[in-house]
């Protein structure tokens, strides 16, 4: 009989916990949120010696069980709630060899719950190179567990380590501290009254607020004959907690791991003194912005065109293969265009996700932090901010998540106010279109307009986002303890390993995320587009025929004419010219209108609802980009998308909030409506006055 | 004197924080009395500081570097 083993993967960030999940997993994963909230939920399948399998949690990275947010609280209700479906049958600690000391502190947290605990010393490829050596079996000994010395980076160790989880039920729960020492009368005291819980796990719930199933403080506070103490004199036996539990490691280390200083070779402070220097700090940290750009615009072109290529064939091989009649043309005109708008920047977001991935791999993001803290407090920001904000050029969602590590609440709420200012991947196809009809090709100093106008509106995104924060700092009156702490990891060669999972997830779930909604809204607006009501869309052949038989016109103008006059007048057509005098005076027409509206659900609907539109109101299969060209502005004449509505629909699409997950999410993470309205009403009337302005100045 | 004014790629070793002022997960990083301490790199204007703590590499702000009271070590 197999028997699945659950397993819990833990450990500090940094230490390659999420390259051991890989090794173990594969692609044998899946990611989902904790129920209720949204912490990012990572488990897989890993087959085991014996076909024994192992269901494994990557729990999010901690130094301690001591939770100081979200993610970290998810950790410790885990390991404190035995009723859990996930409660770990074995926790596997994930060390870096060159921290082991403070990693041992978290190892040591966990094994005082009584779970069978073991212990992996990861990136043992670097032992050499840093003058390291360790002896494992002094070590297993002290720490009374069973260590698997892993390399991911080389492929070794990771069988050991399946066997050791397969054989978790030899291992030792003694814990390693006896938590009485740091004050006997109050733990005894403790033991006593509740001679049935784990007095560890009861300090652990009486220092935090932490519920689990059968117990919570309140309880504890309840029992009459139980005293327990002011939160200052808590504070002072959580540090002296802390301090026996460094006395314990050191003398483990002592005798376990020697460091020949001599043979070390630092890289770390060689990429340093230049990484984070005062001036070639900041000029790099640019560069590496301009690059990211550049390529992502170099790169993807090849790819882009061929996918929009493919897509056109692909609906007029079903135009001409299927028998003609309503459902054909729903395929044809409504599904295939509005998924092709999505499909098409695959290789743009894909290259996005990688670079960003490098970034945070490398260890490179925290030297960014470092060098932006004191710029970023003076808008009342956090240098953690940097993060949300670069990473808000993926997505906001993920990016506001990435807030829950700053301190201070002030800091934090100003960044989720003005992430959603950065320009994140679904602005992206809008920019991209928009930008191959208005701006012209040239170079200059080897770098193309185009590239530099998409460079100018991640800046004008960022920049907004400073500004606002700036406001905000001032406006907001919050007194919160301004803290910040970063660790600054040593930096690593990226595992192609994990940058390419991480691509392939986020990618994945940006792509089937808004495939749904646009595939949903296609189908919409395909019916809306192809029918009508009263006679002037069902009698469109008459009026139109009546209306040009002075002319001579062929029959192919004539049939354009005829859809023209159908579209205007169908359902959508409607509802696009009444909000038509509001848009008109920004450059657009009644289709961009609709475009607008229907992308509130999401940005990148807005090409696939102009593709679903055109295609609707023409015969002839075209790229996305060609029908768009080919528009006429109704009121003033010459091309719909010319240099001036096209900078202000670009601009309004840099300001304007439009994305229903975002702001459902920015009322998860501060618990207030206020928040997510305010930046919705605030942000879409800010860009409507400078989309306005924009097209009044330059027409 | 206090890790505030310690000056780059100088030595010491911490002598007394206050738990009032420094967060629990700062200690647990190792930032105790007893560890040495290293500044490894300042940002513009002091601000933030990179230093070394008991062989582990942060960047805390200036104003928590303040209630870090330090000594120097002779080497």
């Amino acid at each position: 009989m197999s028997k699945q083993i659950n397993v819990a993967l833990i450990g500090n960030p940094n230490t390659g916990k999420t390259s051991v999940f890989n090794a173990l997993t594969g692609l044998n994963q899946k990611v989902g949120n904790y129920p209720g909230i949204t912490v990012e939920k990572k488990e897989g399948i890993c087959k085991l010696p014996q076909g024994v399998k192992a269901h494994i949690i990557d729990l999010p990275g901690t130094y301690s069980l001591n939770a100081s947010s979200l993610d970290e609280n998810v950790v410790i209700e885990l390991l404190l709630n035995k009723n859990d479906k996930d409660f770990p049958d074995v926790a596997v600690v994930v060390s870096d060899v060159e921290n082991l000391k403070r990693n041992l502190l978290l190892y040591t947290q966990i094994k005082d719950l009584e779970i069978p605990t073991i212990l992996v010393i990861n990136m043992s490829d670097r032992m050499s190179r840093k003058g390291i050596s360790i002896d494992i079996p002094y070590l297993e000994e002290q720490l009374n567990t069973k260590i698997a010395l892993v390399s991911t980076r080389k492929n070794k160790g990771i069988q050991d380590l399946k066997t050791l989880i397969a054989n978790y039920r030899s291992l030792s729960t003694q814990p390693c501290l006896d938590i009485s020492i740091i004050d006997s009368d109050y733990f005894n005291n403790l033991k006593k009254t509740f001679p049935n819980q784990l007095t560890y796990k009861l300090w652990l719930v009486i220092t935090q607020d932490v519920n689990f199933g059968d117990i919570d403080r309140n309880t504890i506070e309840d029992v009459s004959h139980f005293k327990t103490k002011p939160v200052a004199a808590l504070k002072r036996l959580q540090q002296k907690e802390t301090i026996k539990r460094y006395q314990f490691i050191n003398n483990v280390l002592k005798n376990g791991q020697t460091i020949d200083v001599k043979a070390a070779k630092d890289l770390r402070t060689k990429f340093d003194r230049v990484l984070t220097h005062k001036f070639w700090g900041y000029l790099i940290f640019f560069v590496i912005l301009l690059t990211i750009f550049q390529a992502i615009y170099d790169w993807a072109e090849v790819p882009m065109d061929f996918i929009d290529g493919t897509f056109v064939a692909l609906s007029e091989w079903v135009k001409n293969s299927l028998p003609e009649g309503a459902f054909t043309s729903l395929i044809a005109e409504g599904i295939i265009p509005g998924l092709g708008g999505i499909v098409i920047f695959i290789p743009q977001i894909a290259f996005l996700f990688l670079f960003i991935s490098i970034l945070e791999e490398s260890g490179y993001m925290s030297r960014v932090v470092f060098l932006m803290d004191r710029i970023m407090r003076r808008f009342g920001l956090s240098g953690k901010s940097i993060v949300p904000l670069i990473s808000g050029t993926a997505c906001a969602i993920p990016a506001i998540m990435a807030t829950r590590n700053i301190e201070s609440w002030k800091e934090r709420l100003i960044t989720i106010l003005v992430t959603p200012f950065t320009t994140c991947s679904a602005r992206l196809p809008v920019y991209l279109i928009i930008i191959s009809l208005v701006i012209p090709k040239g170079r200059i100093f080897g770098l193309s307009y185009q590239a530099l106008t998409l460079m100018l509106l991640y800046l004008i995104g960022f920049g907004a986002a400073v500004g606002s924060a700036y406001l905000l700092n001032k406006i907001l009156k919050i007194k919160s303890k301004t803290f910040f702490v970063i660790e600054m990891p040593n930096y690593k060669l990226p595992l192609p390993k994990n940058v390419g999972i991480t691509v392939l997830e986020k990618t994945k779930a940006f792509v089937f995320g808004a495939g749904k909604i646009i595939l949903a809204i296609s189908i919409v607006l395909w019916f809306l587009a192809s029918y009508g009501p009263g006679k002037e869309f069902n009698n469109a052949e008459t009026i139109v025929k009546e209306q040009y038989a002075s002319q001579q016109l062929s029959e192919d103008e004539l049939q354009q004419k005829i859809a023209a006059h159908q579209l205007e007048h169908s359902f959508i057509g409607i509802t696009g010219r009444a909000i038509e005098p509001a848009i008109r005076p920004l450059g657009y027409d009644w289709k961009i209108g609709i475009a607008i509206v229907s992308s509130f659900a999401a940005r990148e609907v807005f090409v696939g609802t102009l593709a679903t539109i055109y295609s609707v109101g023409s015969d002839e299969e075209e790229t996305i980009k060609n029908r768009m060209a080919g528009e006429i502005n109704p009121v003033l004449g010459g091309p719909l998308f010319n240099f001036a509505s096209g900078v202000s629909l670009m601009l309004f699409y840099a300001f304007a909030m439009q994305c229903m997950s975002t702001l459902a999410i920015v009322k998860r993470e501060t618990n207030s409506w206020k928040w997510p309205i305010l930046q919705l009403v605030i942000m879409s009337g800010f860009a409507y006055l400078i989309a306005l302005a924009a097209f009044q100045i330059l027409k | 004197m206090t890790l505030a004014q310690l000056k780059r790629g100088k030595r010491a070793k911490i002598k007394d924080v206050s738990s009032i002022h420094i967060p629990l997960k700062l200690l647990e990083m190792g930032c105790l009395p007893g560890n040495a301490v290293e500044l490894v790199q300042v940002a513009p204007f002091a601000d933030p500081m990179y230093v070394n703590i008991n062989d582990t590499h942060l960047a805390i702000r200036k104003e928590t570097a303040n209630h870090v009271i330090i000594e120097f070590i002779d080497e």
